[in-house]
């Protein structure tokens, strides 16, 4: 689950890690009054949603008058923002957060995320604060400082003068920064977050450290201890079709293809959408109904598949392990009476109770319900069903 | 031969008495897994499914002289169960739970490493030892007793993958699903040693999927250690970048991860690399070429 910057920082704020004032705002009034509390004569207009970008994309603007707080957040507020992490549909902006001016001398990247290799968090710093960190990453790896903090004994100072030396910080600068960086972690480990980053993360002209940016993720399966956090979430911020399949224990993800994919299995799931690729065709979704597929998942998975225009077919790949294939098929009768399913259903059914499968589907005859005998059968018979050639 | 567990291996099952617990100890007993008993508190002295119940591990353990713990307790209580099984001396637990949170599973694979306790999972159909040896919650019946060992981060591709060996005539020796975690138990690196020093088994399986590196790092070490051919296979070369694809851990971030890379890092490592799962059987039955 992500939040939004200005849920970020609240959360930082409760953990010492310093950052501007600011308040969020619904409507361009809202934004003035908040501008209006925090005083000052310089503000900036923040548009709030899940992505990175927003700056690039025109999502953050400075005001230097109340009139033009008024102005940007009437701007922002309602538009549809497109960042190269939003897609080409963009997002539309709901919030503004009203920040106060900051003094910027420098301008850095603190980060924390696992390393799954060494099994523990990393730090990130960089000096190149502002710029897309995958992109450093990948053109000048020596400018990230990555450290490595086992929970076992936690952040230390050593693990501090590492990150701080490695952005070659002056000596009065060091106790600020390393004491923001522990802080960070605090907010990492106390929180179940999977992602921080802060970027940039600015140096004023008196050496102080404050988070100018905040994105943070959190472990899904650590949100049962987090109420406070799970409270942050932002409904809207999530796809529908998504959010609506996690709700029947279905996990889905929409694609741009035209094969729809019903599968038990994430790992299967995606190897069927290889299949699908591997034989020309193009997967329109993932679909993993796990391990507990009945009738009504059934139905509501072939619901959600047609929810998008794009797909012509549905493939339909269980391997009947602990669920047994005659359950599966009859699930897929009732579920067609359930939904009115125009387009080629390809059903290939494997493992436990699969001869029974077969006759069921076979006595029934249903006509656009097609049996494959093994997945590239079936995915074969999809892809040719969804050009119309079946 | 075979890996890790056998037709001798004495199990105990935390969790024994729940629903999920119960039935697939039940099955792993008609399979023919010497069950010897089980953990939840408060209810030791009881009997179930005809084994000893038991209040914790070590009392299990000293009772019953097992080895392996099978693992079903709900995602909070999964690091607990861990870590009383690595105090307890258990050598190897199964963990099938799913949804157990990273930082629990970081702290209690440090924890079972520090005592010397091998895992497999969390998240994972578990390890069978085809007609030995069944711990975990894998269809028993299609894996038919054979040379070819399998390791896979997915369940059901690990059932395909054990289907088509198996339907091209040959078997299964020991499979392993590690699960899809972004912290996990034995891996790849750890597990192709085993299979390699396995007499009994011939060829193997490998298959990963996106995100993480384990792939890239089993592809560094079966160019240097393995001698016995491998296939492969990874899920996830159409899926888009920044989604995860229903396991935890299966997720391109930041550009890293992707099927692509690690399928060039095993071909250079000279593993049968195959594009799609459907495949697997047929590149098997070509490199031990019956």
């Amino acid at each position: 689950m992500n939040v939004h910057e200005y849920q970020a920082k609240e959360i930082f704020a409760k953990y010492g890690v310093a950052i501007p004032r600011g308040f969020v705002a619904n409507t361009p009034k809202e934004a003035v009054e908040n501008a209006k509390k925090l005083g000052g004569k310089i503000w900036v207009v923040k548009a709030q949603i899940h992505a990175g970008g927003r700056g690039l994309g025109g999502g953050v603007k400075l005001a230097r008058s109340l009139e033009e707080v008024e102005q940007l957040a009437s701007e922002i507020l309602g538009m549809t923002l497109v960042t190269h992490q939003t897609g080409p549909e963009g997002k539309l902006v709901k919030k503004v957060y009203i920040e106060e001016g900051v003094d910027i001398a420098d301008e850095l990247y603190l980060g924390v995320v696992l390393d799954r290799a060494k099994e523990m968090p990393v730090i990130m710093a960089s000096t190149e604060g502002g710029m897309a960190i995958e992109e450093v990453a990948s053109k000048t790896p020596e400018k990230i400082i990555k450290v490595a903090v086992d929970p076992a004994i936690g952040f230390q100072g050593f693990h501090g003068r590492a990150l701080a030396f490695g952005l070659g910080l002056k000596k009065e600068e060091m106790g600020n920064f390393i004491k923001f960086a522990s802080a960070l972690y605090s907010v990492y480990m106390e929180n179940d977050a999977e992602l921080i980053e802060i970027n940039p993360l600015v140096k004023t002209g008196k050496g102080d450290f404050i988070a100018l940016d905040g994105k943070m993720g959190f472990d899904d399966s650590a949100l049962y201890r987090h109420a406070d956090i799970e409270a942050m979430r932002d409904e809207s911020e999530e796809d529908a079709s998504e959010r609506e399949a996690a709700q029947y224990g279905l996990s889905y993800i929409k694609l741009d293809g035209s094969v729809g994919c019903m599968v038990n299995g994430a790992g299967l799931a995606m190897g069927t959408m290889d299949t699908i690729n591997y034989v020309g065709g193009t997967p329109a979704n993932f679909l993993d109904v796990g391990g507990k597929a009945n009738a009504q998942t059934v139905a509501k998975g072939f619901e959600i598949i047609l929810q998008d225009p794009n797909v012509k077919s549905i493939f339909v790949n269980i391997f009947g392990g602990i669920v047994r294939c005659d359950r599966i098929a009859s699930g897929i009768l009732e579920a067609t009476k359930l939904v009115d399913v125009k387009v080629p259903v390809i059903v290939r059914l494997d493992g436990t109770n699969a001869p029974e499968a077969a006759e069921i589907l076979k006595s029934a005859n249903i006509a656009n319900v097609i049996s494959a005998s093994d997945l590239e059968d079936g995915a074969k018979k999809a892809v040719a069903a969804a050009k119309g050639e079946l | 031969m075979s890996i890790l567990v056998n037709k001798d291996t004495k199990v105990i099952v935390q969790g024994f008495t729940g629903k999920e617990g119960s039935f697939h100890a039940e099955q792993c007993l008609a399979y023919g897994t010497q069950i010897v008993g089980g953990v939840t508190p408060n209810k030791g002295g009881e009997e179930h499914l005809g084994k000893p119940v038991f209040n914790t591990v070590a009392q299990a353990v000293n009772a019953t002289s097992a080895t392996v713990s099978m693992i079903f307790v709900p995602p909070a209580f999964v690091a607990d169960a861990v870590m009383e099984a690595a105090d307890a001396g258990i050598e190897l637990a199964v963990i099938i739970t799913e949804g157990a949170p990273v930082r629990d599973m970081q702290k209690a694979k440090a924890y079972a490493q520090k005592k010397g306790m091998m895992s497999i999972g969390p998240n994972c159909p578990g390890i069978i030892t085809a007609g030995e040896c069944k711990i975990g919650i894998m269809p028993g019946m299609i894996f038919k007793k054979g040379s070819v060992g399998l390791i896979s981060k997915s369940g059901t591709l690990t059932y395909e993958g054990a289907n088509q060996v198996c339907q091209e005539g040959y078997g299964i020796s020991t499979a392993v699903g590690i699960g899809g975690d972004p912290i996990i138990g034995l891996s790849y690196k750890q597990l192709l040693p085993m299979f390699e020093a396995d007499p009994q088994t011939k060829a193997i399986v490998l298959i990963g999927e996106i995100g993480g590196d384990l792939e890239i790092q089993a592809a560094a070490f079966i160019k240097e250690h393995i001698t016995k051919p491998v296939v492969a296979f990874i899920a996830g070369q159409s899926a888009p970048k920044g989604k995860r694809m229903g396991h935890a851990g299966a997720i391109v971030s930041g550009g890293a991860g992707t099927a692509a890379e690690k399928m060039a890092a095993l071909e250079a490592a000279g593993v049968y690399v195959v594009k799609s799962p459907a495949q697997i059987g047929k590149k098997i039955a070509e490199v031990l070429g019956k």
